[in-house]
């Protein structure tokens, strides 16, 4: 057979391509359910990270996030608890949770060693060239930060790509997001630049403002949504809120 | 099974033929994973597979491919090992394929894997084809190793993530340096090792 003719070229192209592609589609779905697995453990060392906890080891990641993480909590605008079922925050798709106007927001309740309870807030927003997302760790005070855990898909090394480092989240520690009882959050800032509204402030990363901003705007779009919930947690005095504790005590293994 | 002229597509590429040092090809991912050596190590096992596995399959198929599409062919053939070597990665070691990232999709552009293909593959029979994918993925791997051993000892201070430099040099001044981890010194690592490998290697001297 002529190998320079046409029918002969389109045929061996289409042949090719099927061959090829059927084999691929093959070992994507043997291979899925480890992927997936691999991808819930990287994202509960992120949420570990925040808490300023590391598992012992890769497979004991699952292990140590389930002894840590004592609830999932959907709370809605108000502050009112909607749904508390297992991994129900955990599986919040924040790329798509995000965009929805009436957006339910997804917590983390953990409990420590030392018995405190901090909750873990998820975030999710845009850099310089891609997404960035992040966890927050509230105490239960409902304004002190106490641990942040950013990421990335594609920041600029040694730039942008520097929010995942430790020395840039640990600067969250110990910030307060309420000033004098009113939200303020807490903002990214080039130093010695002053807030507008008051809010506490993190020193931007050198040579990547976009990313920076990035990262200022995701806590703002992503953290003041929890104000009522954050609120509730500071005057546990009002009926509400008593209502949701002992929603949550019910599931809470004490 | 090791011929005289197998031994050549074994171990020319090696120092003689290397793809890097001699043919200048794969700069690109040399540079950028090389900041460390695990993902280097990793990145030349990925190329050494890619490349082994494509130009056997290309030297099965090299008489059936007709001439005017060859190119298309052995870039769906290299995409697809590609492709696999990244979910397998995924699946399997997790942490460093979210540092390898981008890169490992690159290896579909890589020059040293079109290179070979058209130059030994298309013309050689399965097993010097092997042989040939073999020595030159080796040959990239090794330039990459070296250069991520001087840029992760001299710009973190560590090998495979462990901490060899003592601390007391730390309290006597030394510090690590910074512009290492970036890509130019990459560049320059490379060039270094060139100037070192021609010197010794007169006939590669161009006049």
């Amino acid at each position: 057979m002529n190998k320079n003719s046409n029918i002969y070229q389109i045929l061996y192209a289409a042949v090719l391509v099927l061959l090829v592609g059927s084999v691929l589609a093959l070992i994507y779905m043997a291979l899925k359910p480890k992927q997936n697995e691999n991808i819930a453990n990287d994202t509960r060392k992120q949420i570990m990270s925040a808490l300023h906890i590391a598992a012992p080891d890769d497979s004991k990641v699952k292990e140590t996030y389930e002894k840590y993480i004592i609830q999932d909590l959907l709370v809605d605008r108000d502050g009112n608890v909607v749904d508390s079922a297992k991994n129900v925050a955990f599986n919040v798709d924040m790329k798509k949770n995000v965009k929805l106007a009436e957006r339910l927001l997804p917590v983390m309740k953990c409990k420590m060693d030392d018995g405190s309870i901090k909750y873990v807030l998820p975030m999710y927003g845009a850099g310089l060239w891609g997404p960035i997302w992040g966890y927050i760790a509230m105490n239960d005070d409902g304004n002190t930060i106490y641990g942040a855990n950013f990421s990335h898909e594609g920041e600029t090394p040694g730039l942008g790509a520097r929010i995942a480092d430790k020395d840039f989240q640990d600067k969250f520690v110990e910030k307060h997001v309420f000033q004098n009882g009113e939200y303020k959050g807490v903002v990214v800032l080039k130093k010695g630049q002053k807030s507008i509204n008051g809010a506490e402030q993190i020193d931007a990363l050198t040579g990547a403002t976009i990313t920076s901003l990035g990262v200022s705007a995701m806590l703002e779009n992503c953290l003041a949504p929890y104000e009522a919930f954050l609120k509730k947690m500071q005057t546990p005095a009002t009926p509400e809120p008593a209502a949701i504790e002992s929603e949550i005590n019910d599931n809470q293994p004490e | 099974m090791l011929s005289k002229k197998n031994k050549e597509a074994l171990f020319n590429p090696l120092s003689k033929d290397n793809p890097v040092l001699v043919q200048i090809l794969g700069i690109c991912s040399a540079l950028a994973v090389t900041a460390s050596l695990e993902p280097a190590i990793v990145m030349g096992i990925s190329v050494i597979c890619v490349l082994a596995f494509s130009n056997v399959i290309i030297s099965f198929l090299r008489k059936t491919i007709p001439t005017n599409i060859r190119i298309i062919v052995q870039l769906v053939v290299v995409a697809a090992l590609v492709i696999i070597v990244q979910q397998v990665l995924i699946a399997y070691n997790y942490d460093v394929s979210k540092q390898l990232s981008v890169f490992i999709g690159l290896i579909i552009t890589n020059c040293i894997l079109m290179g070979r293909l058209e130059a030994f593959a298309m013309h050689n029979s399965p097993w010097p084809s092997f042989l040939d994918g073999i020595g030159n993925g080796l040959g990239y791997t090794i330039v990459l190793v070296i250069v991520a051993f001087f840029r992760e000892l001299l710009g973190s201070g560590t090998l495979f993530g462990f901490h060899v430099i003592p601390q007391w040099c730390y309290d006597h001044g030394y510090e690590n340096n910074g512009l290492m981890i970036l890509a130019p010194m990459a560049l320059i690592t490379v060039g270094c090792i060139i100037w070192v490998h021609r010197s010794r290697n007169k006939e590669l001297q161009e006049n």
